[in-house]
């Protein structure tokens, strides 16, 4: 029996390739195998063979398989491995690229072509693309799909990782990408509805997003219970001593200020551990703080901002509160701040 | 909308969350496991956060609304007890792989294997445990890759922070979220090889076994504890002979008051006692 394995990780478009086929356990051997495909149409794929040409019209999806016959013999598999396309391409370029990945492909080996560009070539589907092809699923398996996109962006966001649409179509939506709009709206109303938390994109072009609460942030008692307790007291203060200012502060004035309160950067703290690290790299990965360079400055310093996070989930206002309970003042008593943080713009998300 | 089953069986409809279950959840999801008398503080300060209406001892069905909008997405919060103190916990589990691939995201290929390697180590085991040099045999004979002492102490070290080993003196066990969250793929992998303890049914890690040869039933240490309590001459529930092991005292935290008496159950929602329980089926 002879037998060719090309496995198939990007969606196949027009493409036509050569490969060669080594026979096993005592078969025929044929030298050449020519897979045409012609257009990329509906998902199943038609496959014609004579003794030594294969041709397969339609389009060929990640992991399909299929089984043909090469002259008289049968029970060969073949699952086709190529670099994305988008739109049909002259027969001598994708020769070329069959070739090479054919090759590679024949002592049994060849695993999934996974590069990158997969990102920057997901396009949205229209919507009659996705009316198409919500049309060929079943209620519960969107579901499913929706339910393991939420699964994936809880893993991300318990690292803090922002979340990438790249990722969330690459390794979890996958064959579904055509109604990827239809997924991503599922999982926002989910987070919503049963966890109270929302996805928002804080890279626009780059479709970066971060999954922020719609909650406000627990006081009281219910502090106590979230494990990352010590720190967000650390963070407030931080996000007040920046907000007092203006807006941005020059870090030497956190540090000073944080030394005042019995908390250097330069020692291991009890509760905080490494503080500096906290500060300038904990808090600005999870996008509560901006560490920015301040340009020709000699030697090189940095300054912080608000994050995203932060301007998404702190209420300015109740920021202002707890700086008038430490201060033992009126919050409206510092009129610019108290102006700005009643301005409808920062108005955090749970309170909308 | 979503329909589900209740307890007796008819088809309800999915009650939307209000802020206090969501706080609730969040605070789960951030914890991942709380005793009996955290669950029902936070029960109390979520009502109370979020102006809703506090019944107390109503954790259970509070739980129930949460755990029926949770079932599309495959994780639910269970109630067990842990083998440790016998105490009573509520965990948010996940139910959609029944693997340790859930792990996968924080460990390395060899590291699960390790673990999975641990793992079959203390099912195998008399007590529940696998010593650290069992452990570290293990890892020289790694299919995957192998893993030098100081890495597999480093794994090791991973694993307890990250509440899927406990370590004590040496020796290893499951946490009692991992025993929650993994029951069903314990069930599955180990089959019949697997301990199970015959008062409550649950998988039995850490137990006492019947010494009659044509018997030989196992039964949690803390449901040994509940079951044989006051009792002068402990007889072996299966076969009557005498039980010969020691008979530990029930723990009691300063608040165990409400423990809801064993009902009928088919869907996984959270149990109660270790008297009589009916485990998943998955």
């Amino acid at each position: 029996m002879l037998s060719v394995v090309l496995t198939c990780s990007k969606l196949l478009t027009a493409a036509s390739f050569r490969v060669s086929i080594n026979s096993r356990a005592g078969g025929r051997e044929a030298t050449a195998l020519y897979f045409q495909i012609a257009w990329e149409s509906a998902p199943s794929v038609n496959v014609y063979t004579s003794s030594i040409r294969v041709s397969i019209s339609g389009s060929l999806r990640r992991g399909r398989s299929f089984k043909t016959t090469i002259g008289s013999v049968t029970g060969l598999n073949i699952k086709a491995v190529m670099s994305q396309r988008k739109r049909p391409s002259n027969v001598q370029s994708s020769q070329s690229k069959g070739a090479r990945h054919s090759e590679v492909l024949l002592g049994g080996g060849g695993g999934d072509d996974d590069d990158d560009d997969e990102d920057v070539t997901f396009t949205q589907p229209s919507t009659s693309q996705v009316q198409r092809g919500l049309a060929r699923l079943t209620p519960a398996q969107v579901d499913l799909k929706t339910a393991e996109v939420v699964q994936f962006i809880f893993v991300k966001d318990q690292k803090k990782i922002p979340i990438r649409r790249a990722d969330i179509v690459k390794h979890v939506v996958k064959d579904y990408r055509n109604i990827y709009p239809e997924i991503m709206k599922s999982v926002g109303r989910t987070l919503d509805t049963v966890f109270g938390l929302m996805l928002k994109e804080v890279d626009v072009k780059n479709h970066v997003y971060i999954l922020i609460n719609k909650l406000e942030p627990p006081g009281g008692e219910l502090l106590n219970m979230t494990p990352s307790n010590p720190k967000i007291g650390l963070l407030f203060v931080i996000l007040g001593i920046i907000f007092m200012k203006g807006g941005v502060v020059k870090e030497s004035m956190v540090w000073n200020t944080l030394k005042k309160l019995r908390v250097d950067p330069g020692d291991r703290h009890e509760d905080f551990g490494d503080v500096k690290k906290v500060v300038t790299d904990e808090f600005v990965r999870q996008r509560y703080l901006e560490y920015v360079r301040i340009p020709h400055t000699e030697p090189l310093e940095f300054e912080f901002r608000w994050g995203q996070r932060a301007d998404t989930e702190v209420s300015k206002v109740k920021l202002l509160e707890f700086m008038g309970q430490l201060h033992d003042q009126d919050p409206q008593s510092w009129t610019q701040q108290y102006r700005d943080a009643t301005s409808s713009q920062t108005v955090p998300v749970s309170q909308r | 909308m979503m329909t589900n089953i209740n307890v007796r069986g008819w088809p309800v409809m999915a009650r939307p969350l209000g802020e206090s279950h969501k706080r609730f959840l969040q605070t789960m999801m951030a914890n991942g496991i709380v005793d009996g008398d955290k669950a029902r503080a936070l029960h109390r300060h979520c009502c109370e956060t979020h102006g809703a209406q506090y019944t107390p001892d109503k954790l259970d069905e509070f739980i129930e609304v949460i755990n029926a909008q949770l079932q599309p997405m495959f994780m639910q919060i269970r109630k067990g007890l842990s083998e440790e103190d016998g105490l009573q916990y509520y965990a948010l589990v996940n139910m959609a792989e029944t693997d340790v691939t859930r792990m996968s995201a924080d460990y390395a290929d060899n590291e699960l294997e390790l673990f999975r390697k641990t793992m079959d180590l203390i099912v195998d085991s008399d007590n529940g445990t696998a010593s650290s040099t069992d452990i570290l045999n293990c890892a020289d004979s790694l299919q995957t890759k192998k893993l030098k002492k100081k890495e597999t102490e480093h794994v090791l070290n991973r694993l307890v922070q990250d509440k899927w080993l406990i370590e004590k003196q040496g020796e290893y066990s499951l946490s009692t979220r991992c025993i929650m969250e993994m029951e069903p793929y314990i069930r599955r992998i180990y089959q019949d090889q697997v301990k199970v303890c015959h008062i409550c049914h649950n998988v039995a890690l850490q137990c006492q076994m019947c010494e009659n040869p044509t018997c030989g039933i196992k039964i949690h240490t803390h449901c040994v504890a509940r079951y044989f309590k006051g009792r002068t001459d402990p007889r072996c529930p299966s076969c009557e002979d005498f039980w010969p092991h020691e008979i530990p005292e029930v723990y009691r935290p300063p608040s165990s008051q409400s423990q809801s008496a064993a009902t009928e159950k088919t869907t996984p929602t959270p149990r109660a006692t270790g008297q009589s329980r009916k485990t998943r089926r998955s």
